[in-house]
C-alpha cells in the first residue's frame, strides 16, 4: 500500500509541476467553451439576410420587407446578390421586374433557413400587396432552460476533456516511461507492478473532481450553464467515464515502444470519437444505420448520459444503457490491457 | 566462498542473431566482477537476464542460489540495479525519488540520509532530477540500486558518457562498496575501469567469453606486464628479437614490432645490444605498461575501442 500512495503522490506532483499539462487539462477546455459559446450564442431574434436585386420592382419589395421581424433586406445589384448567395451573406435573393411580372426567389434549398425565409418574405409581400389572412393567430414564445447550444456543448467538452486526460495524460505518459526505460527500472525493483498502474486511477480521484468543478463553475459564471440534475450524479458519471477512457488509454499504452506509435494509436482512437460521439455537434446528424455503432462508443455513451443529467435533469438511474456501455468498456479494456502490458 | 551468480551455457537469440552465444560464468560473493567487451558483445543482454528483465533462450542462470522463474519476488528484493542510462521522473527531486523507491522494499532499506551521504548527493537532495549533471545522475542511479540493501549490485556501464572527474568520483564510490563486501557485477567497455575496480574480469566478444581472470592474470597471458613497441631501420623480422633475454613474446604490429617483457631493466639493455649486433637503428621506441586493451587485441586482433 505504501508504494501505491507514494506512486500516486508522484503522479500528482509531476502533474502540478508541469505547467503545460495544467493548461491542457484545465485551461484549454475553458477556452473552447468561451470560443464556441460566443460564436453560437442565441442572438435574440435572428434576422435572415435578404438581398433585393435592383430593378423596376425593387422599391415595392423593399417597402414590404422593411422593419419586419425575421428579415433584414438590402437592395443590391444582380452581381452582388449572386455573390452574397454563394457566400451565405444572403440566404435569399428577390427579383421583381415590376407590378405585373412574377416575383423570382433565388436561394439554395440545401440551406436550412433558406426555405423558411422564402416563405416569410412571400407572406410579407402578399400582405403588403393587400392579401387578408383568413385565420387569426397569436405567438407565444419561450426560451427553454438548458436548451442553448452552450448548455448542450459543455457536457460534451467534459467528455472530451476526460478522454484526452486518459489518452494524452496517462497513456502517453506510460509509453514515454517505457521508452525512457523507467518502466524497466521500476520492474527491476520488488514494487508490486499493479501499484504503478493503479496509481493513475488513484490520482484520478483528485483530477476528475477538479476537472468537473473547474469546467462547470466556469460555464456557470460565464454563460449561466446550470446542472439541472444531481451534481453527485455528474461526479459519479465523470468517474465512470474516466475509468472507461483510462482502460482504453492503457490498452493503447500496453505495448507501444515509442511516443510516435503511441501518438498514432491515440489519434486513431480519439479522432473518430471527436467526430461521431457528438462533442461539438449532435451525432443524430449521422445516418440511422450508423447510430447503433455510435451509441456504443464510450464517449457517445458518456455524453448521452451526462447530457440527460445536466440538460434534462434526468436521474442517473434512468441511464441504464449508457452506464452499461461504459462499464463494459472499462472491464474489457482494463483486463485486456493488463494482460498485454509490457514493462520492457 | 559460495557463488553469488552461476551461468551455464547461456544463449539469447533475437531471430538469427545470437546476442549471447553459450556463456559460462560464476561470480563469487563479495567480489567485484567485470564484464568487459566492445559495444554489442552481449554484456547488457547478459546483465538484463541476470536482473530478471530478459528471458534466456536456453541455459541455466542462478542468482543467490535462486532462479528467476521460481523466485522472482525474492530475487528482486535481494538485488540492486543501475541500468545503462535510466531516465527517472524528471520533475521529482533527488530525495523524493529515493523515498519513492524506498517504499518498494518491504524489508530493511538503507535510510535515505545514509544514501545521500554515501553518494555525495546531500547538497542536491532538493534538486529536480532533470537538473542534475551526468555524474550526479549516475550517482543517484547507483544510490537507487542500493536502496534495498542488496546482496548483489548490477551496474551496467556506470561511467559511460561521464567526464573524467565524475568517472573517478564514481570509481571511488564503487571501490568503497567492494570494500564493504558487496558483490558487484559491472559491465564496461573501458579497460582502465575494469582494471581498477574488478577482482576478476570476463572478456566477452560476440556473446562468448574469450578470457577470464584477474586483471593481472589476463595481462600476464600476453606474456608480460610491459610492452615495448619498436620500429627499426632496417626493419627486423620478429624472430630476430624472440630470443633476447627477458623478452616473452614478439608480434609484428604495423611496420614495427611489439615485445612483451617482464622486467624492463633486464630486457631493455639486452634489446639494445641485440640491435647493435644486427646493425639496426631504432627509429621509434616506446615502453609502456600492458593494458587489458592489449589483451583484447592479442585475443581478437581488434581493439576494444574500434566500435
Amino acid at each position: 500500500m505504501r508504494s501505491l500512495w507514494a506512486l500516486s503522490a508522484v503522479r500528482l506532483k509531476l502533474f502540478f509541476r508541469e505547467p503545460g499539462s495544467m493548461f491542457w487539462t484545465f485551461g484549454f477546455p475553458l477556452l473552447v467553451t468561451v470560443a464556441l459559446g460566443v460564436a453560437f450564442r442565441n442572438q435574440g431574434q435572428a434576422k435572415a439576410p435578404v438581398a433585393i436585386i435592383a430593378g423596376p420592382g425593387a422599391a415595392e419589395v423593399s417597402a414590404a420587407l422593411a422593419d419586419q421581424r425575421g428579415v433584414a433586406a438590402r437592395v443590391v445589384d444582380a452581381a452582388e446578390a449572386a455573390r452574397e448567395l454563394r457566400t451565405g451573406e444572403a440566404v435569399l435573393a428577390i427579383e421583381s421586374a415590376g407590378p405585373a411580372a412574377p416575383i423570382v426567389f433565388r436561394y439554395d434549398p440545401t440551406r436550412p433557413e433558406a426555405l423558411a425565409t422564402r416563405r416569410l418574405a412571400d407572406d410579407l409581400m402578399q400582405a403588403h400587396a393587400g392579401r387578408r389572412d383568413v385565420l387569426v393567430a397569436r405567438d407565444q414564445t419561450q426560451v427553454s432552460r438548458g436548451g442553448r447550444y452552450v448548455d448542450w456543448l459543455v457536457p460534451g467538452l467534459l467528455g472530451l476533456q476526460l478522454l484526452n486526460g486518459a489518452m494524452w495524460g496517462a497513456a502517453f505518459n506510460i509509453v514515454n516511461a517505457r521508452q525512457r526505460k523507467l518502466l524497466k527500472r521500476l520492474a527491476a525493483t520488488p514494487m508490486r507492478r499493479g501499484d504503478y498502474l493503479l496509481s493513475y486511477r488513484v490520482s484520478g480521484l483528485v483530477f476528475v473532481p477538479l476537472q468537473v468543478l473547474v469546467l462547470f463553475a466556469f460555464a456557470r459564471l460565464t454563460f449561466g450553464v446550470v446542472i439541472q440534475g444531481s451534481s453527485l450524479a455528474v461526479l459519479g458519471l465523470a468517474f465512470l467515464g474516466s475509468w472507461a477512457f483510462a482502460g482504453l488509454g492503457l490498452l493503447c499504452a500496453s505495448r507501444a515502444q515509442n511516443s510516435e506509435t503511441a501518438n498514432g494509436l491515440i489519434n486513431l482512437v480519439t479522432l473518430p470519437m471527436m467526430v461521431f460521439s457528438g462533442v461539438f455537434f449532435s451525432s443524430s446528424r449521422f445516418p440511422g444505420a450508423l447510430q447503433p455503432v455510435i451509441r456504443i462508443l464510450p464517449l457517445s455513451a458518456f455524453n448521452e448520459a451526462l447530457r440527460h443529467v445536466v440538460n434534462d435533469g434526468a436521474s442517473i438511474f434512468s441511464q441504464g444503457f449508457p452506464l452499461a456501455v461504459l462499464a463494459a468498456w472499462t472491464l474489457v479494456t482494463s483486463v485486456l490491457a493488463v494482460r498485454l502490458f509490457r514493462w520492457t | 566462498m559460495d557463488a553469488a551468480i552461476l551461468i551455464e551455457g547461456l544463449v539469447k537469440r533475437y531471430g538469427d542473431l545470437a546476442a549471447v552465444d553459450g556463456l559460462d560464468l560464476d561470480v563469487q560473493r563479495g567480489e567485484c566482477f567485470g564484464l568487459l567487451g566492445p559495444n554489442g558483445a552481449g554484456k547488457t543482454t547478459t546483465v538484463e537476464i541476470l536482473e530478471g528483465l530478459n528471458d534466456p533462450t536456453s541455459g541455466r542462470v542462478e542468482v543467490l542460489g535462486r532462479t528467476w522463474s521460481q523466485h522472482p519476488e525474492e530475487l528482486r528484493a535481494r538485488i540492486g540495479v543501475a541500468l545503462q542510462e535510466t531516465k527517472l521522473f524528471d520533475r521529482l527531486t533527488v530525495e523524493e525519488t529515493l523515498r519513492v523507491f524506498s517504499t518498494f522494499y518491504d524489508g530493511r532499506t538503507v535510510p535515505v540520509e545514509t544514501l545521500l551521504a554515501e553518494m555525495q548527493l546531500e547538497e542536491k537532495r532538493g534538486t529536480w532530477v532533470s537538473r542534475l549533471s551526468g555524474g550526479q545522475r549516475q550517482r543517484l542511479a547507483v544510490a537507487l540500486g542500493l536502496v534495498g540493501d542488496p546482496e548483489v549490485l548490477f551496474l551496467d556501464e556506470p561511467t559511460t558518457g561521464l567526464d573524467p572527474q565524475s568517472r573517478r568520483a564514481l570509481w571511488d564510490t564503487i571501490a568503497a562498496l567492494r570494500e564493504r563486501g558487496k558483490t558487484v557485477v559491472l559491465t564496461t567497455h573501458y579497460m582502465d575501469e575494469a582494471e581498477r575496480l574488478c577482482d576478476r574480469i570476463a572478456i566477452v566478444d560476440h556473446g562468448r567469453r574469450i578470457a577470464l581472470g584477474s586483471p593481472a592474470q589476463l595481462i600476464d597471458r600476453i606474456g608480460g606486464a610491459h610492452l615495448v613497441e619498436i620500429t627499426t631501420d632496417p626493419p627486423l623480422p620478429p624472430e630476430a628479437l624472440a630470443d633476447v633475454r627477458g623478452v616473452r613474446a614478439v608480434r609484428a604490429v604495423g611496420d614495427g614490432l611489439s615485445l612483451a617483457i617482464d622486467e624492463p631493466h633486464v630486457a631493455l639493455p639486452a634489446l639494445m645490444a641485440r640491435l647493435a649486433e644486427r646493425r639496426a637503428e631504432p627509429t621509434r621506441l616506446v615502453s609502456r605498461t600492458a593494458t587489458l586493451d592489449d589483451v583484447f587485441l592479442t585475443l581478437t586482433g581488434r581493439s576494444l575501442r574500434e566500435d
